[in-house]
């Protein structure tokens, strides 16, 4: 085995151990946040001058609604900061950006998505990126857990109607749990190099006598949260491979941790709440499984590279940087998809065609491998109600998870969750493959083109935001239909989730029988497992055939 | 009607609260605790002058190192090609984003003599492997490659569907006419150079791999763009690959190169985070001040 391999294997393991040894810690801390009945001096103070009152409980529709209100406002006000931007001081030329392409970013950014059609460095001024993006940056991802956290006070009440309070939980996810930890890790990031400044770009003259203009910006406090967030907009247009976002190989392993950690502890949370630890466990086995087995595959692809261009090179180096390498690439390129976040530290368009492939099945897998902050954690609760109902079928017992059965009113709400994700991204496709001129966006031609299409909907719809970056996406029709595919692929599954809490609660729990399929086993994790990726499989198979595995197998 | 105009402004008004919370306060707070010495260089952008207080660039972002036209300036290390605006722009960082499978050119108008085609991404590497050879006195040899420096693969044209039955027509499509084609025959075919314009689309593309085994003697970064286009580094085998054309122009021993390479050399961080690497920009401007170039 090489050395770059074995480094490599030793970089996933320490990933592993950190995430493993924060899950306790992290979670039980998130479970206090969400149950703890007093209110800090500061959020008092929120609540007065927002006007809302703490203590109201509210229902699985008043929390949906509440969720929309805030997600259009946050929209509307992103839509208008981007159309308004040029006017703003800066200390260097910001365009306007056009209507679509602003629609395209607002919804973006507040869907936790953070596909960006813009480039960063020409295309935004600092005061969009600080008073917009970064904000949706802790927003969004607060918004997730604050859904997840809904869903599971739906398994652990009983016999109620309430779900807890939408701007509570908000408030409190963003100010005891996503600001301190993103101001530690920005001082952390600065100190690695990371550059946080409000400057106006610099004229240099290289070495050898070239002009070169150096960027500046506020860079490490948004990367911070742009990484703990899952949400994986860059600052620049290279994202994370650009020195200024991830100067070191150490920012490089703490952006990567940082990507999965919230979505795993987030488990141990859930265990707390429903009072059985190790129903927690057992969902967090099922992530960990998944994703260290789509980890190793990405990495061994990269590694092994095939295909006609990697083996004239001699390794998969087009769009990797040299200080991260191969391997910690394809590591990074496998949490960054399995987890919303969509952050790159290298370019996946330049990926030999399985390790792309694995890029896109980790997204098809609806990000529950951990998945994003707060949806990963729902995503696959959804999925286990789901595989409940199937072992219900399969050995004629009633389906009951967590002491709650799992009834009519429930399997609609989890099927309808399953279906919506899938309908948009493979319609998207569809009728982007059906117009010459949107066929025209592609880069690379053939089987690798469709992938680009295909990944560019696939990563909307999964709220992911990293792209096979060659597709040309700056036009009316892309902006607006990859928009609507991350408006419609991250509130239809939240009003699904929200029923599904909404049904769960009204229900008393069932005590445990004889019968009922203990769901904290080996036999639970694996079937979960199975089922999960059943589902995409049969879901996803001819799109994938058509691209990535075309490609693959020519 | 009223819940809801309730909800709205409940919802615009957290939305303000929280956009001075994390929009003003919090990136102000990191930028306040980053102009502490220490930190303040760094937050800065880890900027390089010269003595007379120009700034020349930053330690993190690449630079090519080459002439007005492009060529490499021999007595300097040269940077990885970049996919970057014109080359290291950081007003445009960018990767190539062509595939694995991007072996097919567009060949150059002869009628326009402004068109020189579009290059895929085979193409590119070959051509760099052989510029690069020649540069450092090597062979830029590499599979898939034909010895001219462009991608070896051929359009192979059936008699039947489905690329079955006798070979017809064989084009080696990356070599525009009047080139002659890297192999004479395949498959009994005369092996035909490439036109401008014509369709080879219905051909089976077929990529020679050729004789080479072993590690090509051009490492892998010195023909691949990086993911930013800015990469500030080189692997540790293509800047030994540079040592003795720097040593021989400079007029100094490989020796006194090698030891400022090591100098200039990170190793994986922790010993196992990353890959080795070495700073170009930090490099030269070593070499620059240590052995100053006097040469043409």
């Amino acid at each position: 085995m090489s050395a770059t391999t074995v480094a490599g294997l030793a970089f996933a393991v320490s990933i592993v151990v950190a995430v493993s040894v924060s899950f306790r810690p992290l979670g039980d801390y998130m479970a206090r946040i969400f149950t703890s009945p007093s209110h800090t001096r500061v959020e008092k103070a929120v609540y007065r001058t927002v006007g809302v009152d703490p203590e109201a409980d509210q229902t699985w529709a008043t929390y949906l609604r509440s969720v929309l209100a805030f997600s259009a406002v946050s929209i509307l006000a992103l839509y208008g900061l981007l159309r308004l931007q040029h006017h703003f001081g800066h200390p260097y030329a910001v365009p306007q950006m056009p209507p679509a392409q602003s629609f395209n970013t607002a919804v973006s950014f507040t869907t936790n998505t953070n596909w960006q059609s813009y480039s960063g460095e020409s295309g935004l001024g600092y005061t969009a990126q600080f008073l917009g993006l970064a904000v949706q940056n802790f927003l969004s991802a607060a918004v997730g857990i604050a859904v997840a956290i809904a869903l599971v006070r739906g398994f652990a009440r009983s016999r109620t109607d309430r779900l807890g309070n939408f701007w509570v939980d908000l408030t409190r996810c963003t100010l005891r749990l996503l600001l301190p930890l993103s101001f530690l890790v920005a001082v952390i990031f600065v100190a690695s190099g990371e550059i946080q400044n409000l400057h106006a770009y610099r004229s240099a003259t290289g070495l050898a006598g070239g002009a070169q203009t150096l960027p500046g910006g506020p860079v490490a406090s948004q990367e911070a949260i742009k990484q703990l967030g899952t949400n994986g907009g860059g600052f620049f247009n290279a994202n994370s491979a650009h020195p200024f976002e991830n100067p070191t190989t150490y920012t490089n392993w703490l952006s990567t941790f940082l990507e999965i950690v919230i979505p795993f502890a987030l488990c141990r949370t859930f265990g707390k709440m429903v009072n059985d630890k190790r129903q927690g466990l057992a969902i967090a086995a099922v992530m960990g499984l998944l994703l260290v087995t789509t980890t190793g595959l990405l990495a061994g692809a990269q590694l092994a590279h095939h295909g006609t261009v990697p083996t004239a090179v001699g390794a998969a180096t087009e769009g990797v940087e040299t200080r991260f390498g191969v391997p910690d690439s394809a590591i990074f390129a496998s949490t960054t998809t399995a987890t919303s976040t969509g952050a790159v530290n290298s370019f996946h368009d330049s990926y030999t065609s399985l390790g792309g492939a694995v890029t896109l099945f980790n997204m098809m897998l609806g990000e529950v491998a951990p998945g994003g902050t707060g949806s990963g954690l729902y995503g696959m609760l959804v999925l286990a109600v789901l595989s409940v109902f199937i072992a219900g079928l399969m050995v004629g017992r009633t389906p009951e998870y967590l002491g709650k059965k799992v009834g009519r009113r429930e399997v609609t709400f989890a099927s309808l969750y399953i279906l919506s994700t899938p309908a948009i991204v493979l319609t998207g496709t569809a009728l982007a493959m059906s117009f010459a001129k949107e066929r025209a966006s592609m880069l690379n031609s053939g089987a690798h083109g469709f992938s680009e299409v295909l990944y560019a909907f696939t990563s909307a719809g999964n709220n992911n935001g990293s792209a096979f970056a060659g597709i040309s996406v700056n036009t009316t029709w892309y902006n607006t239909a990859l928009g609507l595919a991350m408006l419609f692929g991250r509130f239809l599954p939240m009003l699904f989730v929200l029923g599904l809490a909404g049904s769960l609660a009204r229900q008393h729990h069932v005590p445990v029988s004889d019968g009922t399929l203990p769901t904290h086993r080996l036999q639970f994790v694996g079937f979960l497992t199975g089922v999960t990726v059943i589902v995409v499989a049969l879901t996803y198979f001819p799109a994938l055939a058509l691209g990535p595995l075309a490609e693959g197998l020519r | 009607m009223r819940a809801t105009v309730r909800q709205y402004s409940a919802a615009l008004r957290l939305l303000l609260v929280m956009t001075v919370i994390t929009g003003v306060v919090y990136p102000l707070a990191v930028t306040a605790v980053a102009q502490i010495p220490g930190l303040k260089d760094r937050a800065n952008g880890s900027l390089v002058y010269n003595a007379d207080g120009t700034l020349i660039g930053s330690t993190l972002i690449g630079q090519s190192f080459t002439d007005k036209d492009g060529n490499p300036l021999r007595q300097y290390f040269q940077s990885r090609p970049s996919a970057a605006g014109a080359g290291y722009d950081p007003t445009a960082s960018s990767a190539s984003n062509l595939g694995p499978e991007s072996i097919v050119d567009v060949l150059p108008d002869p009628k326009n003599k402004d068109d020189s085609g579009t290059q895929h991404l085979l193409t590119l590497v070959c051509s760099r492997s052989k510029a690069v050879g020649e540069l450092e006195g090597v062979s830029g040899a590499r599979p898939y490659c034909t010895p001219s420096g462009v991608g070896a693969v051929l359009a192979v044209f059936h008699a039947g569907p489905g690329y079955a039955g006798t070979v017809t027509r064989v084009v080696s499509v990356n070599q525009a006419c009047p080139a002659a084609p890297f192999l004479r025959t395949y498959q009994g075919v005369a092996v035909e150079c490439g036109v401008f314009g014509d369709d080879y689309s219905r051909g089976q593309l077929v990529a020679i791999r050729g004789s080479l085994h072993g590690t090509p003697a051009v490492p892998a970064d010195a023909v691949t763009a990086s993911g930013s286009g800015l990469d500030p580094q080189i692997s540790p085998e293509y800047a030994a690959l540079q040592v003795a054309r720097v040593a021989r122009v400079r007029g100094i021993t490989d020796e006194q190169v090698r030891s400022l390479v090591a100098k200039h050399t990170t190793g994986r961080g922790l010993g196992f985070l990353g890959e080795p690497a070495v700073n170009v920009l930090d490099l030269d401007l070593d070499l620059d001040h240590r052995y100053p170039y006097r040469g043409h």
